[in-house]
């Protein structure tokens, strides 16, 4: 592989210097074959998404593995899991298999697919997690679903404690969300959807962190989207419980009065909360409480989100947006610096996932795994313009900061100046 | 006035207007062997009702009619909207082969924003006859009509509305509407039956009915649904009719001059009792014949005119 | 509701055509010869109705009953006809607000109905009435009284009974002013800049 020279990055926004990168990894010395001039540019270690669909296998209509890593490189993202609430649903080795295959033919971010709990989601029985986590399978989830039954979930968090992976909980009790449209708030109640209430997901939380207690397993609460949550979350943590969170950036940024216009592109599980939560989550994330940003990139084709609320498909396109939301929400108003986007985007969800060659600092000897971040630059979000095949964004037609100018993996560019180098 | 949405945001003038119109048209009408008004000829009026209705699909179709618009009526059974056709083909379809007028009723809360939000390049009017929830601004407004009737001008009339307000759209429009006339609103329900953030609302909240009877100038019963009884929102039917019935007994607790509303179906014995649906001082047939010029004055308001810029 | 003192507050020039004293004589005038015509109250002349068209026709139709009962002491039932929901250009304009419909007890069937208006032009006013008359019952007969007649008419519509006749072009306007909506009782003519 040539050498290729960053000339005049920031390494997480410090002081400019020359990176350069040689058979993969980050090297020492002066000469390359190719030169990329980064002047002033943020250098960062290639994100890495814990929660992002990929709807691949059953609903290629929205999105497939290699549209959706295109996507993900644009958003500067070296590494992505993916959820595993495919048709059909990826609960055994085969399915895995195949989306880890997948992903490295397509070969331009790194795919790792995230196995079902629960046989078919059901709930009832679980999944092979022990033939999965042999294939590689590093993280669990039945997103999509709650593990709601508590002896399951007991079950799994025990079981997992063998297999040195993670169960990702979607906390959502189905009793008190049974019909639930938006959050259960004043904006719901006036517009006469129906409601889901924050308790639906703090009780889930709040129950699963007591059995992580009880199990010693490792837990992960799915986007994390109530101030209430958050802590909870906070006590766990000061108990020592092994409990990590995510959220997503639609709930850093976004809340429950864009429901005004019955739009389904804001339709989303879990809802959108308050402007109270939002600000909670901000500074929880600032803090260290939450863990790290997850997108839960959620593709939708047309049909399921151009119709009456009620009727929409729940989610939100999040991967190439990811970076200018929290540089919008997180970075301008001063809650992290830049060591703290990578801290939440890359270093914190690689460490929960347990990936050694991701979230690696930017050093001589590390992967030349990074993502080069323009701070200055602005750019309008059109849904039809991202690489998606859904365009089903809620940013469509905002202005949003900060802009991903080049993505490498292990030494090979993947995406630079918005366009993706296969 | 393009559309008919909700009276959430209609102004006081806007909902005079349109009351002081449905008062004319009644007036017009009276005593004619001939109840047709030539206005809307050559307009075409199409009814999308996703929801069984016969009373306000025939109210909207007579209000049609007598103003001599061509009304054709689409309901969901039988239709390609059983055939899974979506709310936006068919709308943009009938839009297309040339309806001025949209009156849709829906089961999703928001559909006739949506609607109104996809023909927004049409020259197509959206009149909400239900959504959801959310809204019936025609019943608001029939109501509004008969209590003007009833009791004069509602300015300062203390008006209770009573039962399942949580799942109520009826409610939600009358609140709106009647603040906006003037008048002071007294909610009464278990607090199962009640929205959260009621108390954000411009009303009073009350879980006692016979506290508010003698306060009252009028009451609006709203139906309650026995499926509720197996959400746990109330135990049973009996404990229901028990705390918040309306029966011969509170007809007496409220002061001579006040009446009592619904707007239909009645379920008589559960929230309300065959006397007081029968005695004089329920307006509800009033209601019913009201609901016509009221729904013959929207069509007047948003079709006969060029549109108004803003 | 037409404005009070409507078109006062910019015409380009502003002539008075008929005082209130002309107005009242006008009135009287036009009294005598609907008594004479009609042979108001003989035995076999068609009971008489009066249907003023709001705005000003409105209270034109009740002077003209209280004249009329003043000359012949015959009492002519009065009522009011509004006729915006059988125009035939509300399309092209803003929403208009409906005037009172208000028939009198007799009802017209079998009467003769005259219409009464302040001002005839275009004609179209009054084929709206007669639109309205036919969906309200069945009158004998149906003449009109116009308080003036400003010409250029754009139907086959002619007046019976015609205070004054005031030739003007089309950027004029003519407008009728009565103390009961306005400050003052007159006609005048509006010339506006072409």
């Amino acid at each position: 592989m040539s050498s290729l020279l960053l000339k005049g990055v920031r390494p997480y926004g410090e002081d400019k210097q020359d990176l350069l990168i040689r058979d993969g990894l980050i090297a020492e010395g002066a000469g390359a074959d190719e030169v990329v001039e980064a002047d002033g540019l943020i250098a960062l270690p290639g994100f890495v998404d814990l929660h992002t669909h990929l709807r691949e296998p059953g609903r290629e209509d929205a999105e497939t593995i290699e549209t959706g890593s295109r996507a993900a490189v644009l958003g500067g993202y070296t590494a992505v899991f993916a959820m595993a609430n495919t048709d059909p649903v990826a609960d055994n080795a085969v399915i895995v298999e195949h989306v880890a295959r997948r992903g490295r033919e397509v070969g331009l971010v790194d795919v790792y697919p995230v196995g079902a709990v629960t046989v078919g989601l059901g709930g009832e029985q679980l999944a092979e997690l022990g033939t999965m986590a042999n294939t590689g399978v590093r993280m669990f989830s039945d997103d999509g679903h709650c593990v709601a039954d508590p002896l399951l979930m007991r079950r799994a968090l025990e079981y997992s404690t063998a297999l040195d992976v993670v169960i990702a909980q979607h906390a959502e009790e189905p009793r008190l969300t049974r019909g639930a449209q938006a959050h259960e708030g004043e904006h719901a109640a006036r517009l006469g959807l129906a409601g889901w209430p924050a308790a639906a997901e703090e009780a889930i939380i709040a129950r699963d962190c007591l059995l992580a207690r009880q199990t010693g397993a490792r837990l992960h609460i799915c986007h994390v989207s109530t101030a209430g949550a958050a802590e909870l979350i906070r006590w766990a943590k000061s108990q020592g419980i092994t409990v990590s969170a995510e959220v997503t950036p639609h709930h850093l940024l976004l809340d429950d009065e864009r429901l005004a216009t019955y739009d389904p592109v804001n339709k989303v599980n879990p809802p959108l909360r308050t402007s109270a939560d939002a600000k909670v989550l901000r500074e929880a994330l600032a803090e260290g409480i939450l863990d790290c940003v997850a997108t839960d990139h959620a593709p939708h084709a047309p049909q399921d989100k151009d119709c009456e609320w009620s009727a929409a498909r729940p989610g939100m396109l999040g991967l190439q947006t990811a970076l200018s939301v929290v540089v919008a929400t997180m970075v301008e108003p001063g809650l992290l610096d830049w060591r703290g986007v990578a801290r939440v985007m890359s270093e914190r969800p690689a460490e929960i996932a347990g990936l050694t060659d991701q979230g690696r600092p930017l050093e001589p000897g590390e992967p030349a795994t990074l993502t080069l971040v323009d701070p200055t630059a602005t750019w309008t979000v059109r849904g039809a313009e991202l690489a998606s095949i859904a365009a089903n964004t809620p940013y469509e037609g905002m202005t949003l900061p900060g802009r991903v100018v080049t993505t490498v993996l292990r030494g090979r560019v993947t995406a630079h100046e918005g366009k993706v180098r296969a | 006035m393009k559309h008919l949405l909700a009276t959430e945001g209609m102004g006081a003038a806007t909902a005079t207007a349109v009351l002081d119109t449905a008062a004319q048209l009644k007036q017009t009408l009276l005593g004619r062997e001939v109840r047709k008004l030539p206005t809307l000829r050559g307009r075409t009026v199409i009814t999308m009702f996703y929801e069984n209705s016969t009373r306000t699909r025939v109210s909207f179709e007579i209000a049609g009619k007598w103003m001599s618009a061509d009304v054709v009526n689409v309901s969901s059974g039988g239709s390609s909207v059983g055939k899974g056709e979506s709310l936006r083909d068919t709308a943009q379809t009938l839009a297309a082969a040339g309806a001025d007028c949209v009156i849709i009723r829906h089961p999703a809360s928001g559909a006739a924003h949506r609607l109104a939000e996809w023909l927004k390049d049409t020259g197509t009017s959206v009149v909400n006859a239900g959504d959801g929830m959310h809204e019936h601004p025609t019943q608001a407004l029939l109501d509004a009509a008969t209590l003007r009737e009833r009791l004069g001008d509602l300015e300062n009339k203390r008006v209770g509305i009573v039962g399942d307000v949580l799942h109520s759209r009826v409610a939600r429009s009358n609140v709106h509407l009647l603040t906006t006339l003037g008048a002071r609103v007294v909610l009464v329900a278990p607090p199962t039956l009640l929205p959260t953030h009621v108390d954000r609302w411009p009303v009073t909240v009350s879980h006692t009915i016979d506290a508010e009877l003698p306060t009252l100038d009028a009451v609006m019963m709203l139906r309650v649904q026995a499926e509720r009884m197996h959400g746990g929102f109330f135990p049973s039917a009996r404990e229901y009719s028990i705390a918040y019935g309306m029966n011969e007994r509170r007809l007496n607790l409220l002061p001579d001059d006040a009446v009592v509303l619904h707007p239909g179906p009645m379920l008589r014995g559960m929230e309300i009792s065959a006397a007081v649906a029968d005695s004089p001082r329920a307006a509800i047939i009033q209601q019913v014949s009201n609901g016509v010029h009221v729904r013959m004055a929207v069509l007047y308001h948003l079709l006969a005119h060029e549109e108004e810029v803003a | 509701m037409a404005p009070p003192n409507r078109g006062a507050t910019e015409p380009a020039e502003r002539r008075e055509l008929l005082s209130a004293g002309d107005v009242a004589r006008t009135v009287a005038r036009m009294a005598h010869q609907v008594i004479e015509r009609t042979a108001l109250g003989a035995a076999d002349a068609s009971p008489v109705v009066l249907l003023g068209i709001p705005t000003r026709g409105a209270p034109i139709a009740t002077r003209l009953a209280d004249r009329i009962a003043d000359f012949s002491g015959v009492t002519v039932p009065t009522g009011v006809l509004d006729v915006t929901l059988y125009r035939d250009d509300l399309r092209r304009k803003p929403t208009r607000p409906l005037g009172a419909t208000a028939l009198p007890k007799t009802g017209i069937d079998d009467h003769l109905v005259i219409l009464v208006d302040d001002v005839l032009y275009s004609g179209r006013t009054i084929r709206a009435a007669l639109d309205a008359l036919r969906d309200v019952g069945r009158p004998r007969a149906v003449q009109l009284a116009v308080l003036v007649d400003r010409g250029h008419r754009e139907l086959p519509i002619r007046a019976d009974y015609v205070g004054k006749n005031v030739p003007t072009s089309r950027t004029e306007e003519v407008h009728v002013l009565l103390t009961e909506i306005d400050d003052r009782d007159a006609v005048v003519l509006d010339r506006r800049d072409p």
